[in-house]
């Protein structure tokens, strides 16, 4: 009973709560980040350093006056910032935070769930992200929204097909489709895949600025063409669900890079018995500091790019990034087959 | 009826063909009749994967991936008709869909 | 005693979006209604133990192809309504009926299948494959089924080529 009810049950409540607290502690470092990089102060005046500044931010969505459009379709205008943020947050089901440990005497491990599709699942899930953006753009029955709207899901459709022949070839390498079994071949192997699969490596993490609409593949909200994105629209809390929904899915992103190609929860290294001294560092530390390392990354580069013309969006998706993914699943299974 | 069996799958794959069926007779817009039809085929999958679990065995599993795999390619060209013909006659109904050429 | 729950909780959603699919005027309301009956769907294929055909379910049926569905709607953007003209020959009624004289002559046979004595839930010997039902659908596709799934990829590539034929206005 405690094991199968409460444990899961309890394990969901903090995940869910650390992940909605991580995605509002993201904007500020967002804002933080990019002031550092242009030698600015960046949020000030709430807290020590503005570090109170998402606590303001959320009262001040929560207190908005809700809009409606007057010839919105009213059901799917409601619905479908919940349809984004959904898939966003249920994903974390299956990504492995660490292995077992023993917490209060008995054995929890570090993860919701591990089924043997994991993989899949996640790909599965975070494909439905793309109704909500649709349906957005279109339920505001507006011009902006629809552009928008249209932009962002070819973008999310073309660069999900780079982003899952990667895939493919980490399973080809782990030879399993679960995510703690991923991470246990790592440790088998002895070396984080990025050595061994850079090409991947590079292209899933393109495809994933590209699905979580970042710098500098943040067509769909071109302020200068589009006014705000998908999003015009919407105000108060739901304009807000949009945003968290983008943030945990860099936060996705990088969980799910940091355990294909990073090693997840095993430190660096893992075969080299003189760095031993590194496992006095508890597993979910070294996971969630390797999470923390990709979100700056993200941050960083939105800060330094420009934004891509559409028309070379399309161009690196479709010509570039996935016939070299392709080939290079085809090269890992000779590889596979030959070694 | 606390256990359930493939014949409980049974009855609600069939009850769902049936509204697929219907979706077909009764609405004239074509979208409306190929969803219909999707739902048709996802009955046929329920009633291969209920079977695949009564045998204890995957096979049926591999037919329902199959019929997914057609339903795939016959969105595909469906769609791409749907919209070569809205072009030319702006409607999708099809009882407006009478002529071979126009 | 959970399952039954689930199932019957399960079925009667599936049922209600699927007549929902069929009956509501807003193609857009439909093609949502529709999502919601695959991604249920695939919450009964988990009950039956056939996780990989669930995810498959939701990857290309919820996540690929009810998007299409989507685009076209969105794209066929009518200014009359659809369903306005009706072709004085259509025969509605006859359609409702001809479906419920099928469901009543499926519903006889499930409950004559069901009085005889029911097909024994043996594995056929010799045919199972060890680990999980990944690796057995995968050791199926690629031995006994090959050559109908490297069909199934001819016919998706046909289908592609197809489609941008159609769609194209010139090649």
């Amino acid at each position: 009973m405690v094991d199968t009810l409460v444990v899961p049950l309890l394990k969901i409540i903090i995940l869910l709560n650390a992940v909605l607290v991580a995605v509002t502690y993201m904007v500020l470092l967002e804002r933080k980040v990019i002031a550092w990089v242009q030698s600015r102060l960046g949020p000030m005046r709430v807290g020590p350093y503005g570090a109170l500044q998402p606590i303001a931010d959320a009262i001040k969505l929560m207190t908005k006056e809700d809009i409606t459009p007057t010839r919105a379709d009213r059901w799917v205008f409601t619905a479908s910032p919940i349809i984004v943020m959904v898939p966003a947050l249920i994903v974390f089901a299956v990504i492995p935070f660490g292995p077992e440990v023993e917490l209060f005497g008995r054995s929890v491990p570090l993860y919701i769930t591990d089924v043997n599709v994991g993989l899949l699942y996640i790909v599965s899930i975070a494909s439905l992200g793309v109704y909500g953006i649709i349906l957005a753009g279109w339920a505001s029955n507006s011009k902006y929204p629809l552009l928008s709207s249209l932009r962002a899901s070819a973008q999310l459709i073309s660069y999900e097909v780079a982003v899952t022949m990667t895939l493919v070839s980490m399973v080809l390498m782990a030879g399993t489709l679960s995510m703690v079994g991923i991470v246990e071949s790592q440790r088998e192997a002895g070396l984080w895949f990025a050595f061994v699969q850079p090409v991947a490596f590079v292209i899933f993490f393109i495809g994933g600025l590209a699905e979580t609409n970042r710098a500098p593949f943040d067509l769909p909200e071109a302020e200068q063409e589009l006014t705000g994105g998908f999003h015009t629209e919407y105000s108060g809390m739901r304009f807000a669900l949009f945003f968290l929904a983008e943030y945990a899915n860099m936060i996705v992103i990088s969980c799910v890079a940091v355990t294909l190609f990073m090693g997840g929860w095993l430190r660096p290294f893992p075969s080299v018995e003189a760095l031993g001294f590194l496992d006095l560092v508890p597993s979910w530390i070294w996971f969630l500091f390797k999470t923390f390392v990709f979100l700056y990354v993200f941050l960083w580069i939105r800060a330094t790019l420009p934004r891509y013309r559409y028309d070379q969006l399309m161009h690196i998706g479709w010509k570039v990034l996935i016939p070299i993914a392709i080939g290079n699943v085809v090269v890992t299974g000779i590889a596979k087959v030959l070694l | 009826m606390l256990e359930i069996t493939p014949a409980h799958y049974m009855v609600l794959s069939s009850a769902l063909f049936m509204i697929g069926v219907i979706g077909v007779m009764v609405r004239r817009n074509i979208i409306i009749i190929f969803m219909s039809i999707e739902l048709m085929l996802n009955a046929v999958n329920l009633n291969l994967a209920a079977f695949s679990q009564q045998w204890q065995h995957v096979t049926g599993q591999v037919f329902a991936i199959f019929v997914i795999a057609v339903a795939a390619a016959e969105a595909a060209v469906g769609l791409g008709i749907i919209l070569a013909f809205y072009r030319n006659k702006e409607t999708v109904n099809i009882d407006e869909m009478n002529v071979m050429r126009w | 005693m959970g399952e039954a729950v689930i199932f019957y909780v399960l079925s009667a959603l599936i049922l209600g979006f699927a007549v929902l699919v069929i009956s509501t005027r807003n193609t857009v309301h439909s093609v949502l209604f529709l999502v919601m009956n695959f991604l249920l769907v695939a919450m009964l294929y988990v009950l039956v133990g056939a996780e990989f055909l669930a995810v498959i379910q939701v990857l290309v049926y919820a996540g690929g192809i009810v998007v299409l569905y989507l685009f076209v709607v969105m794209l066929v953007n009518l200014k009359r309504p659809p369903e306005v003209h009706q072709d004085p020959r259509r025969q509605a009624r006859l359609g409702l009926a001809v479906a419920g004289a099928v469901l009543a002559e499926l519903v006889a046979i499930i409950v004559y299948s069901s009085a005889s004595p029911a097909a024994p839930a043996v594995a056929a010997a010799g045919q199972t494959v060890e680990g999980g039902n990944v690796e057995q659908i995968g050791w199926l596709l690629y031995t006994d089924y090959l050559i109908p799934f490297e069909v199934a990829s001819i016919l998706l590539l046909v289908a592609m080529v197809g489609a941008i034929v159609l769609a194209k206005r010139e090649l």
